[in-house]
């Protein structure tokens, strides 16, 4: 059986605190937009905008854009070739962007994520907000704002669940012999 | 997901796979409209024109696509079909994909050769076209070109005008529309459209009139003047008053019907240039569609080619 | 040395025979054919060595009417020598030799040349064909004369058509004086026009240049009313065509004395076998639709077509590496023949006596040769075949150098077993 790490509940405060983060950190909203990875991460890019906005009274709608890195993955060849639509309404030249992503792992997909980005445009600076931190980084990347930190062993995943895609919110941790069914999730393996 | 690691033809390729590449070429349109408009998707990779028949155009749509994939990209250009043929025209493959070719895209005059070779090769092989057998990325640039300006094809009345019998662009469309839902309409004389044609499920007109009634798309054909008196047909001007595309003639067709070609275009002799200028012309969108859709392909066929 | 084959499922179609019968050679010749009971006049003679044939037929040697041996000019992709051998294994002992060769068989030189080959090569019998015109450019005629003292058995352009009808009318004229068979390639050249395949929906579907099926009808009415005003025997080569059929047919029912053979793959296959441009199924004139197969059968059922030749047209390895439209047509047929002749005897066309019949009468009466039958007194030239056994054809394990044929692959069914020559037992695993 997966082994439940983050209920709703747990899942809701901890977006909260990282909306809370955004702001303080970025002293307002200022220029703020939220990019959210493709698939896990776009859900949660929508989620904190909401409370950022919810938070500050003062902010305007912040704006989210969806980001498929397929196109800018270094490991295509082993990953199934579905390509999501990148959709990114507004100029990152000259703001402050914050990528989302629901599972921090090897950082390879925020390498891609980041110079996707840098092909749209120069942004003021790129932040990066997750909500689970399961460690194992291939590469010297950090993250900004992280939910809960995960220490897994390498054979385990850690699936993401959301009310967007039809299941109840939960993060859960499968063990290596439970793997192949990863059904809705956004798991990193 | 596709099912082998070459695009030879249209034929071969499931309604799936066809939507795939064409959902695909739309996250590659947004790509072509940024600033960079490069992503580095197959770094690395080599891809070579390796084409036995002149075409600026497609080489060039294929050159500019592989390059906006960060490939590196080599043209192979034989001067003449006739030169290399046989052995040799196999032993040139194998020379290109011993230099370390990943893809090599094919365009002879000959039928069957991207299917011959990619028999004796070990990389993926994309036909751009091969004699009057097939040119399948026309056909999904036409596709997609349909997609994004009607919404979708069950039901569509696409009618196809011209030379069908020696045209490589009408027989991948036939197949690509009638995959997708669409019906097919063939016109043209009968020289050039044999009655067999009703056999793949679509309607043939030697009569525009009949033919475009009611068309949602109108796709003019190149007419070869080399055929011309040959016994196919007489003059042009011949040609132009029966089967050729005119403002008077569009008006049977839909007002919203879109016009296309794959081009060159024989102005004046298939197409008249008020339609092919006209508002209802698609044909220099075709042209950047194109981009698009050869990048889908090849990000595609080189994913397949590593499972 | 004495030979008794004995057990066997004997066809000799020159007496009408299909049934259980004893042969007893002697010295190369057959010296008892035995229809009851055991063959038992020893004399004193040295007990002979016997064949145990139960279950197999034993038939007369196969005459082919229409092969390739290529030499001189194509020794890589047969040579005498191997197509020879290649007959044999195939239970052919007798084949005509085309003159498509370069040079071309159009003069006594060649023509003795070929024999001398032959001779050497231990094979099976070599009857060569002659050129109808020099060079096959259809444009004057061959010294039928000094060929047919040379050897010529018949004279034939196979490989192209002979395209003027002047110089067909005249060849059916001039070969009257020797009483010889002209074999006529039938193929309107300007219908056929640079046609790969036949034309139809699947031609338009890959591309290729269609032959259409009146290129081949056209030609045959035209041959045949050619030999109706000129009274000269017309032999119609690889007939193909449902068209074909029936005009070859309303010809025999008016008396003409025209006679026709197809090949094994006009009746095996359709143009489906060239679908994804398998080179190894381009053949000319090209493999037809299903209705067009049906017709042949229908035709070979009936009599309109008399004789089934193979028209084995080997070609070297690079074939295979060839774009169909360059690569050169022909079927590699010598050592298949007898297995899809046999299908129409499983598939209730012909019966046993009735294929063996288009494989040696037939052939023999239209060449005028004393062969193909099993007549005491007569040179022992027999084959004992295995009708049951079941095998996948290995193009690369024939003895022809030509591997190009469609049914590499596949399944046949029926097998030579021997093939008895004269003095010679050649058997075959």
């Amino acid at each position: 059986m997966p082994k439940k790490l983050l209920d709703s509940k747990e899942i809701d405060r901890t977006l909260t605190r990282i909306s809370h983060e955004i702001i303080e950190r970025n002293k307002g909203t200022e220029g703020l937009c939220l990019v959210g990875i493709q698939r896990g991460g776009v859900h949660l890019a929508e989620r904190l905008a909401k409370k950022i906005k919810g938070t500050d009274a003062s902010s305007s709608d912040i704006p989210v854009g969806s980001l498929d890195i397929s196109f800018y993955r270094d490991d295509i060849r082993i990953r199934q070739p579905a390509v999501s639509r990148t959709d990114m309404p507004f100029d990152v030249e000259g703001r402050k962007v914050v990528i989302v992503d629901d599972v921090f792992f090897t950082g390879r997909s925020i390498r891609a994520a980041m110079d996707a980005i840098m092909d749209m445009g120069r942004p003021a600076l790129v932040q990066l907000a997750v909500l689970v931190d399961r460690g194992h980084r291939e590469l010297p990347i950090r993250a900004d704002y992280v939910g809960k930190n995960i220490p897994t062993s390498g054979g385990e995943r850690v699936e993401v669940m959301l009310e967007e895609d039809g299941h109840e919110d939960g993060i859960f941790l499968v063990s290596a012999e439970e793997k192949e069914d990863g059904q809705g999730g956004h798991g990193h393996a | 997901m596709l099912s082998g690691r070459h695009l030879l033809g249209i034929k071969d390729l499931s309604a799936q796979e066809i939507m795939l590449y064409l959902k695909s070429a739309s996250s590659f349109k947004d790509i072509l409209k940024r600033d960079i408009k490069k992503v580095p998707a197959l770094r690395g990779r080599t891809v070579v024109n390796l084409f036995f028949e002149p075409s600026t155009r497609t080489r060039t749509s294929f050159e500019l696509a592989a390059k906006r994939l960060s490939t590196d990209v080599i043209n192979f250009s034989a001067p003449s079909s006739s030169i290399l043929k046989g052995e040799s025209l196999l032993d040139t493959a194998l020379t290109v994909e011993a230099l370390g070719a990943d893809i090599i895209i094919i365009r002879h005059s000959f039928s069957g050769v991207p299917h011959m070779l990619s028999k004796h090769l070990r990389v993926s092989v994309i036909n751009a076209g091969d004699g009057t057998n097939e040119h399948p990325t026309q056909a999904l640039l036409d596709a997609f070109t349909i997609m994004e300006k009607k919404g979708g094809f069950e039901g569509l009345q696409v009618a196809i005008i011209g030379d069908i019998i020696h045209s490589r662009v009408a027989k991948s469309n036939i197949y690509c529309l009638k995959k997708l839902g669409a019906d097919v309409r063939l016109i043209g004389p009968a020289t050039l459209l044999p009655e067999c044609f009703r056999d793949l499920g679509v309607k043939t007109f030697s009569s525009m009139e009949e033919g475009l009634e009611g068309a949602d798309v109108i796709m003019m054909l190149r007419l070869q003047l080399e055929r011309q008196g040959k016994g196919f047909f007489p003059t042009t001007d011949e040609y132009f008053s029966q089967w050729g595309l005119s403002n008077k003639r569009l008006r049977a067709a839909r007002p919203d019907a879109i016009i296309m070609h794959p081009g060159p275009m024989n102005r004046g002799i298939e197409i008249s240039s008020d339609v092919a200028d006209g508002g209802n012309s698609v044909i220099l969108e075709q042209v950047t569609n194109g981009l698009a859709v050869r990048m889908a392909v090849m990000y595609h066929l080189d994913e397949r080619k590593e499972q | 040395m004495r030979l008794l084959i004995i057990n066997g499922h004997v066809i000799d179609p020159s007496r009408d025979f299909a049934g259980s019968a004893d042969i007893l050679i002697e010295d190369g010749r057959i010296k008892t054919f035995a229809k009851e009971g055991r063959i038992k006049e020893n004399q004193g003679k040295p007990e002979p060595r016997v064949i145990d044939a139960a279950g197999m037929w034993v038939v007369p040697g196969l005459i082919d009417m229409h092969t390739h041996l290529r030499e001189p000019g194509f020794e890589h992709k047969e040579t005498i020598k191997t197509g020879a051998l290649a007959a044999l294994k195939g239970g052919f002992t007798t084949v005509c030799a085309m003159p498509n060769t370069n040079p071309v068989n159009d003069n006594a030189g060649i023509t003795e040349f070929i024999l001398k080959m032959a001779q050497a090569a231990g094979g099976a019998r070599v009857l060569p064909i002659g050129a109808v015109t020099k060079g096959q450019r259809g444009e004057e005629l061959a010294p039928f004369y000094a060929m047919r003292e040379a050897g010529c058995i018949a004279f034939s352009d196979d490989g192209r058509p002979v395209a003027s009808p002047v110089i067909m009318r005249r060849a059916l004229e001039y070969a009257k004086g020797l009483d010889a068979l002209i074999i006529s390639h039938a193929e309107d050249p300007a219908l056929a026009g640079s046609g790969v395949m036949n034309e139809g929906l699947l031609s338009a579907t890959l591309g290729l240049k269609g032959q259409p099926s009146v290129a081949e009808e056209v030609m045959i009415y035209r041959d045949i009313a050619l030999a109706e005003l000129t009274g000269g025997r017309l032999h119609i080569a690889h007939v193909s065509t449902r068209g074909g059929v029936r005009v070859i047919r309303q010809a025999k029912e008016r008396g003409l004395k025209v006679t026709a053979e197809t090949c094994p793959h006009y009746f095996s296959l359709t143009e489906d076998a060239v679908a994804g441009y398998n080179v190894n199924a381009k053949v000319n004139p090209p493999l037809r639709t299903a209705a067009d197969v049906e017709a042949i059968k229908e035709g070979i059922r009936d009599g309109t077509i008399d004789v089934i030749a193979t028209d084995h047209a080997p070609h070297g390895r690079e074939k295979r590496t060839r774009q169909f439209d360059d690569a050169p047509s022909g079927i590699s047929g010598l050592e298949t023949a007898l297995s899809l002749g046999l299908a129409l005897v499983d598939e209730g066309v012909l019966t046993g006596l009735e294929l063996i019949r288009k494989l040696t009468v037939n052939p023999a009466g239209i060449l005028c040769i004393d062969k193909g039958a099993l007549i005491e007194g007569t040179e022992a030239e027999l084959v004992i075949f295995d009708p049951e056994k079941r095998y996948v054809l290995d193009a690369e394990k024939m003895i022809s150098l030509g591997k190009n044929t469609p049914f590499d692959g596949r399944q046949l069914k029926g097998r030579v077993i021997k093939t008895i020559c004269g003095q010679k037992v050649l058997e075959w695993d």
